[in-house]
């Protein structure tokens, strides 16, 4: 474990409106007899241009809530506004919808298509999203060089490097322009320089206005966030600026 | 809409793109397809060519003609009921001519009548025997449907007077007389001399168990002179005026044969009215019988390869299973997933169509080739029809690994490893 970071005064931003409404959110998983409330019971706010960190060890239902927040997954109870949209009702067609226009995800094994070059990689969402392919070449292209990968373009994923590999799949969470980016140990298969390296790009995309989450149980990861969420046992054990 | 095209033309590539990564793995998966196609489409050719030979068969037999005979042509099961009949005479030709020209309504046109046996034929030292020889009319002149290669068949006078001529098949002219003409030359045929008259161009055999090439015909004054009348296979052979109206036509000689025999109501026929259009009819369910059974039997081949399909997708869905959880993350509906299995499937099993009917058409064409008369053919109907089936069986064979790849849940999916 780190020693916390030295308390550091940071300019409080305007508060945006409301992307994310959660409320007495709770998760029930069978697991062959054994019921496991992954959720007991979770209820939060996130705004526009928001960098939240959500921490916990492992079993505090962590990994259940970035789900949840990501729409890959709907609670067992409780409420879930996304964008003013009921997502707690949706069936899965719908949620791909939500999660193609509003979610930008990151994963720490990148999940990159292994046969595709950096390009097709980042058009993905846009083909799911019926963007014809002039504008999705034009939009894959164009987020390509804002994560630094300009000359990367049609390099397949083992041609790349951890570090620009992630890149890639940035680009990919980035390209439909979503409300929220939600990464899930974004830095965890990376080495520390290059790790810092991804954060730098995150602060910079916060810096112009995206709203990041980032699920993650490292303090030096969370240290980049301006909220910090820490659960324990399925419940908010607390929820404040990260300093 | 758009979207879909989108997501279409986004699974053609993957699938390809996956055939291409997984080469050895494809090409066997599709063998199994290959010989299924094969084996069906090789049957398809067989049925097809069976049909074809059969029609022609039965063209054969004058699609005008009715045949009267003592025996029905489609079996006798209970044969002790047909052999006390009595058999067919001449005069019963000659009287129903009679009527016929009596009756200008009549939907028949003339009777002829006809026996027939094997006999040898010799000439210059060489000889056939086990030839199918005929006495006949010279009305029967109508009848026969093969064309003459050169001369004619005997006259009514040559025919009344008895006149030792005779009209020899392809193959018994080819036999006797290799490379040159038979015509006017005196053959020997049991023990008398007969000039030939004329040679019938080539027919073929009738369903491959009877060669019309190897047969001679007889006017029937001299035929009986030499054999007479062997009673149990003759024949009168009617003509009739209008093939479409060929179910009046069998009533009314039915009726005459008949009153021809002198039969009271109640009684039934002593005789039976025979022809190629009532042949076919019997012969039809027995085909589609053969077609059914053969399609069903081959088709179980391709069942096999549509399995190694189903398997293969299986794989395919397992090994990229974090991949469709990826995809499902970034805004892959249901039906997207559904259609990129789906559509690798379809590719490797219309794959498999194409090389399999590429080597259906070489069969084909060898056996054609070596064997002309083999009744096989390729139709461009079965090309149509065998990419369908290629592609139905890639539907069936995927749609069940794709719909489990569709329904995962993207949270376990991006889990797996």
């Amino acid at each position: 474990m780190s020693p916390p970071a030295p308390v550091e005064a940071r300019p409080v931003r305007p508060v945006g409106p409301l992307v994310i409404a959660i409320e007495g959110v709770t998760k029930l998983y069978q697991m062959g007899e054994e019921t496991i409330h992954a959720l007991r019971g979770v209820s939060l706010e996130i705004r526009r241009n928001e960098y939240l960190a959500i921490m916990g060890p492992s079993g505090s239902g962590k990994s259940t809530l970035m789900n949840m927040l990501g729409c890959l997954d709907t609670p067992t109870s409780g409420r879930y506004e996304f964008n003013g949209h009921d997502v707690a009702g949706m069936v899965d067609d719908e949620l791909a919808e939500i999660r193609n226009r509003e979610i930008g995800f990151v994963f720490q094994t990148f999940n990159l298509l292994p046969r595709s070059d950096a390009l097709r990689n980042v058009e993905l969402p846009l083909i799911y999203g019926g963007v014809p392919s002039h504008e999705r070449h034009e939009r894959a292209r164009q987020v390509l060089i804002d994560v630094g990968l300009g000359n990367r373009i049609h390099h397949k994923p083992n041609e790349l490097s951890g570090g620009q590999r992630q890149r890639v799949a940035i680009a990919r969470a980035l390209v439909n322009r979503p409300s929220i980016i939600l990464a899930d140990e974004p830095t965890g298969n990376l080495d520390s320089k290059t790790g810092v390296e991804i954060l730098a790009l995150f602060d910079d995309l916060y810096e112009k206005g995206n709203t990041i989450i980032v699920v993650t149980h490292e303090e030096s990861v969370a240290r980049h966030a301006r909220r910090i969420i820490r659960l324990h046992d399925g419940l908010i054990e607390s929820d404040g600026p990260a300093y | 809409m758009k979207r879909i095209l989108y997501e279409l033309n986004e699974s053609i590539r993957i699938a390809m793109a996956q055939i291409r990564a997984n080469k050895m793995r494809s090409a066997l998966t599709a063998l199994g397809v290959v010989i299924g196609i094969v084996a069906v489409t090789l049957m398809g050719t067989a049925i097809a060519g069976i049909n074809i030979g059969f029609d022609r068969s039965l063209a054969m037999l004058g699609e005008d003609v009715l045949y009267v005979n003592k025996w029905p042509w489609t079996g006798a099961e209970d044969w002790w009921n047909y052999a006390d009949r009595p058999p067919l005479k001449p005069e019963d030709a000659l009287k129903l001519n009679r009527i016929i020209a009596a009756s200008p309504d009549s939907e028949l046109a003339f009777a002829v009548f006809s026996d027939g046996r094997t006999a040898s034929i010799k000439y210059n030292g060489n000889s056939v025997s086990g030839v199918y020889t005929a006495g006949t009319g010279a009305a029967y002149g109508r009848i026969l449907t093969a064309d003459f290669t050169e001369g004619r068949l005997f006259n009514e006078t040559e025919d009344e007077s008895a006149r030792q001529v005779v009209v020899l098949g392809y193959d018994v002219a080819q036999a006797l007389f290799p490379g040159r003409s038979p015509l006017g030359e005196n053959v020997t045929i049991h023990g008398q001399p007969f000039e030939v008259l004329g040679v019938l161009a080539r027919q073929g055999s009738f369903l491959g168990l009877f060669s019309f090439d190897n047969q001679m015909i007889l006017p029937l004054g001299a035929y009986r002179k030499y054999f007479g009348i062997r009673n149990d296979d003759t024949e009168i052979e009617v003509k009739v005026k209008d093939k479409t109206r060929l179910d009046e036509a069998r009533e009314e000689l039915t009726g005459l044969m008949r009153r021809v025999r002198g039969q009271i109501p109640g009684q039934r026929d002593n005789f039976s009215v025979n022809g190629g259009a009532l042949f076919k009819e019997k012969l039809d369910p027995i085909k589609r019988g053969i077609a059914f059974a053969g399609l069903f039997v081959t088709g179980l081949s391709l069942f096999v390869g549509a399995i190694g399909i189903m398997n293969i997708t299986f794989v395919s869905v397992r090994e990229r299973t974090k991949e469709i959880g990826t995809r499902k993350a970034l805004g892959a509906r249901r039906r997207t997933v559904l259609l990129q299995f789906l559509i690798e499937a379809v590719s490797i099993c219309v794959l498999g169509g194409v090389v399999g009917l590429v080597l259906t058409y070489g069969l084909f064409a060898v056996v054609k080739g070596a064997m002309p008369s083999f009744p096989i053919e390729f139709s461009p109907l079965l090309v149509i029809i065998s990419m369908l089936v290629s592609v139905a069986t890639g539907v069936l064979s995927g749609i069940v690994p794709a719909w489990g790849a569709s329904r995962l849940d993207p949270v376990v999916a991006l889990r797996y490893e």
